[in-house]
């Protein structure tokens, strides 16, 4: 794909970068399994083209993007940013994208536009995890996100349809996916069909299934711990084999604290987590 | 003929019981060094592990009452090897948790064995496994006499706590351990002596009982 490389954010990112087939290997995308390894094994036949994304809601200009166009909204740009699972292990990844500011404003929010719903396609036919809730890890689909909209109109707000230079592999949440680097990676949903402008907060989905441990802000903070593990630090997956993974510090915001702490001045982060 | 009367049907029977017990780890490890795990095995290997765990153990309780319920008094001879098998995936699951997961910070082991309640959960039942595991040589067992039974009676707490250890580990679908839970209850309640226990003094039970 092409273009052009923003470094603007390289400072923030720590260590070195995953290696692909690592990246590409190990997916939490429950629509095709529950293990790391399933998505892999079970998306390949995924068909992402054609696709239809909507962006509607509370905006003077809905829009319906088809397969070739999510590509032309803006020139792409690759960005490297850390990505920290709320499950304590992370990775740094070039990914290849604009941002969800340029692609929101394209369909013209109105003043009511308080909020952005998100929500993965919905297809059991192709989607095994969505057929039987035994796979699906017993979610309700489709899998549904929320940003804030101050959060969703951020600089480093991203929906990457690439990483490492090609289009995004399906496992990896093809044909678009979003990407917040300073909240857990269960809030950078996967294979989005509809972005929905709204007046208030939107359900989410692991807050729907266990809002004792997963909030609607999903912010990385080594402060506030998980009830059954320590989000104090996380497992860097890296080059090499497991015994050479790192244990490295989980920082404020994942590193991008400068940038966004001021969109939660005056928030109380341990009990909006 | 009887089924395993023969010193070299059981042996054959225990050979084939280790290797059915050894050969998924060898998988594992092949698996592993083969990169056929993704591209972080880790959540992979500490899971397959437990519930190797798991397995070993329901096999292990499984024997008594097949014994019973098909008069095969010979099984009773494998309880130790299973025994010892669910002991030793125990401790290969910890050690992989300690290993690849929390990468030997041991200040971070110490926390999260007391802030966690599914890994006090998992913890205590590992100590039940290792002090019978401890306790399993011929000698030991001869010279603990009956308390040696009473002390491994201990491992039906492990078939209730094992499963809900891993419930409580889950982030979501509770299915298959709600099936595993399910399981060591009914392996529990297939006991005769557990039964007796829990309708002893109800009258209503008892007169059912004379009724038979």
């Amino acid at each position: 794909l092409q273009h052009t490389k923003n470094t603007q954010y390289d400072a923030l990112y720590t260590g070195t970068l995953t290696p692909e087939d690592k990246v590409i290997s190990h997916n939490n995308f429950y629509e095709f399994g529950t293990a790391k390894t399933d998505p892999k094994r079970n998306a390949q036949e995924f068909k992402v083209n054609p696709w239809e994304l909507v962006i509607d809601g509370e905006v003077d200009n809905p829009i319906k993007l088809d397969y070739d166009q999510l590509f032309k909204i803006a020139p792409l740009e690759e960005r490297i940013y850390n990505f920290r699972c709320v499950e304590a292990w992370s990775m740094v990844i070039p990914w290849l994208g604009i941002t969800l500011a340029d692609l929101i404003k394209a369909a013209k929010p109105n003043s009511r536009a308080k909020y952005v719903a998100f929500e993965t396609l919905y297809d059991p036919k192709q989607m095994p995890g969505q057929a039987s809730r035994f796979m699906g890890g017993g979610i309700d689909y489709p899998y549904v996100e929320g940003l804030r909209i101050d959060e969703a109109m951020h600089p480093l707000t991203f929906v990457a349809v690439g990483l490492y230079g090609k289009t995004l592999p399906p496992q990896n949440g093809a044909p678009i996916r979003l990407v917040v680097p300073w909240k857990y990676g269960f809030k950078s949903i996967k294979s989005i069909t509809r972005i929905r402008l709204v007046e208030k907060q939107p359900p989410t989905t692991w807050n729907i299934l266990a809002s004792n441990e997963y909030g609607f802000y999903a912010n990385v903070n080594p402060e506030v711990d998980h009830p059954r593990w320590s989000q104090a630090s996380e497992r860097r997956i890296g080059e090499g084999g497991i015994l050479s993974a790192k244990r490295i510090p989980t920082q404020m915001f994942n590193g991008y604290a400068d940038e966004v702490a001021s969109l939660y001045k005056g928030m109380d982060l341990r009990r909006n987590y | 003929m009887k089924l395993l009367a023969s010193r070299g049907q059981m042996l054959a029977f225990k050979t084939l019981l280790h290797l059915a017990c050894g050969l998924p780890l060898l998988w594992l490890f092949a698996a592993v060094d083969q990169g056929a795990l993704g591209g972080d095995p880790v959540q992979y290997i500490i899971h397959f592990l437990g519930m190797g765990t798991l397995n070993t153990l329901g096999a292990t309780l499984l024997l008594s009452p097949l014994a019973r319920q098909f008069k095969l008094g010979a099984l009773l001879q494998v309880r130790r090897l299973l025994g010892l098998w669910c002991f030793a995936y125990g401790a290969l699951h910890v050690a992989a948790f300690i290993a690849f997961d929390l990468l030997f910070d041991w200040m971070l082991l110490a926390t999260e064995v007391v802030k966690r309640p599914y890994i006090v959960v998992g913890f205590i039942a590992l100590v039940v496994l290792t002090a019978l595991a401890l306790t399993s040589p011929k000698a030991v067992q001869r010279r603990m006499g009956r308390r040696w039974q009473s002390l491994h009676r201990w491992v039906y707490l492990v078939a209730v706590l094992g499963p809900v250890h891993f419930w409580w580990s889950v982030k979501s679908g509770n299915l298959e351990p709600v099936i595993y839970l399910l399981a060591g209850i009914g392996l529990l309640l297939w006991r005769p002596w557990v039964r007796q226990r829990l309708t002893k003094g109800k009258p209503a039970a008892k007169a059912a009982r004379k009724a038979l």
